[in-house]
């Protein structure tokens, strides 16, 4: 279980770092532009165009509004409450890649270093940022959408078909892979994203062109600092598992 | 160092093919938690997290 247990260790490390710049990078990016946004969600529904109006006012007559966040659930305090929950779910979901991360790079042999952790870390933004992003651009509150569960399962299947698309190609080397490979990375898109049936939204357009250039900006950094740090960690320990457990044998078969 | 890598991958010895699953799981399991949950509170809990990883949200 040593294995298991520096795995555990290794993505847990370098998931709170990476996390922790994540949430940095999002302060000053993505997440003043999702506050704005709020006001225009907020405002938007049948009140019209009030922005002026109280927030709590208008928060108060939202629940008419197609937004599920029921009056009833809890939800952090905007502010300082907020960011550290944010900051929390920003590591938790850091930790869980890097678990994926090192699991699948020991499947193939390892990371061997920072530079193959890089490399599975852009694998990483590929398959899980930029190819469901093409179908499903990041969203701000208050843009229309189709259903969330079909949405859910179609962002899911992009990103497996394009994480098996991308080892097809790193780890074969036949043409029939090849092909498989391409099928894969394409197919998704061919299907198409589950879209809503109308795309009109009170959020102005250069809000969300601005916001989906800093999740795109800010998810690289993430997942290549991600991988490259879980590269680094992990020969760590794996320096330490075969100095200590393994020493006897593997010394013996050099 | 290609074909190396393609051997280990294929002759992975079977005392690693449970913690590596097991990791994969508890990572996928995480990210599900944080990411999908349907339930309100964890939505409310991760909402900004959720909409600046490109997650299908609301």
């Amino acid at each position: 279980m040593s294995l298991f247990r520096n795995i555990v260790f290794t993505a847990v490390i370098a998931g709170l770092l990476s996390g922790l710049l994540l949430t940095v990078m999002q302060s000053f990016s993505t997440v003043p532009l999702i506050l704005q946004a709020e006001v225009f969600e907020n405002a938007a529904p049948e009140t019209g165009h009030s922005h002026d109006a109280a927030p709590a006012a208008a928060g108060a007559a939202a629940p008419a509004a197609e937004h599920q966040h029921g009056e009833e659930a809890w939800a952090p305090a905007d502010g300082f409450e907020r960011f550290i929950y944010t900051a929390a779910a920003d590591m938790l979901s850091a930790i869980g890649f890097a678990l994926v991360l090192v699991a699948a790079s020991e499947a193939f042999g390892g990371f061997k270093g920072w530079r193959g952790g890089l490399m599975f870390g852009i694998a990483g933004f590929l398959a899980v940022i930029l190819a469901p992003g093409l179908g499903l651009p990041p969203e701000l509150p208050g843009m229309p959408a189709a259903e969330l569960g079909p949405r859910q399962i179609w962002w899911v299947s992009t990103a497996v078909c394009t994480a098996i698309g991308l080892g097809l190609i790193a780890y074969t080397r036949s043409a029939v892979f090849a092909a498989l490979a391409i099928v894969l990375l394409i197919a998704p898109h061919l299907v198409g994203a589950p879209l809503p049936p109308s795309h009109e939204t009170a959020v102005p357009m250069d809000l969300h062109a601005r916001f989906v250039n800093a999740v795109y900006a800010t998810n690289l950094v993430f997942w290549a600092v991600l991988g490259a740090l879980t590269g680094v960690v992990r020969e760590r320990f794996r320096a330490g598992e075969e100095a200590s457990a393994g020493s006897p044998a593997k010394l013996a078969s050099r | 160092m290609v074909t190396n890598s393609a051997a280990t991958a294929v002759g992975i010895s079977a005392s690693k093919i449970i913690p590596l699953s097991m990791t994969a799981l508890l990572g996928l399991f995480i990210v599900g938690f944080v990411g999908f949950s349907h339930l309100e509170v964890v939505h409310n809990a991760a909402h900004d997290t959720r909409h600046s990883l490109a997650f299908p949200c609301h």
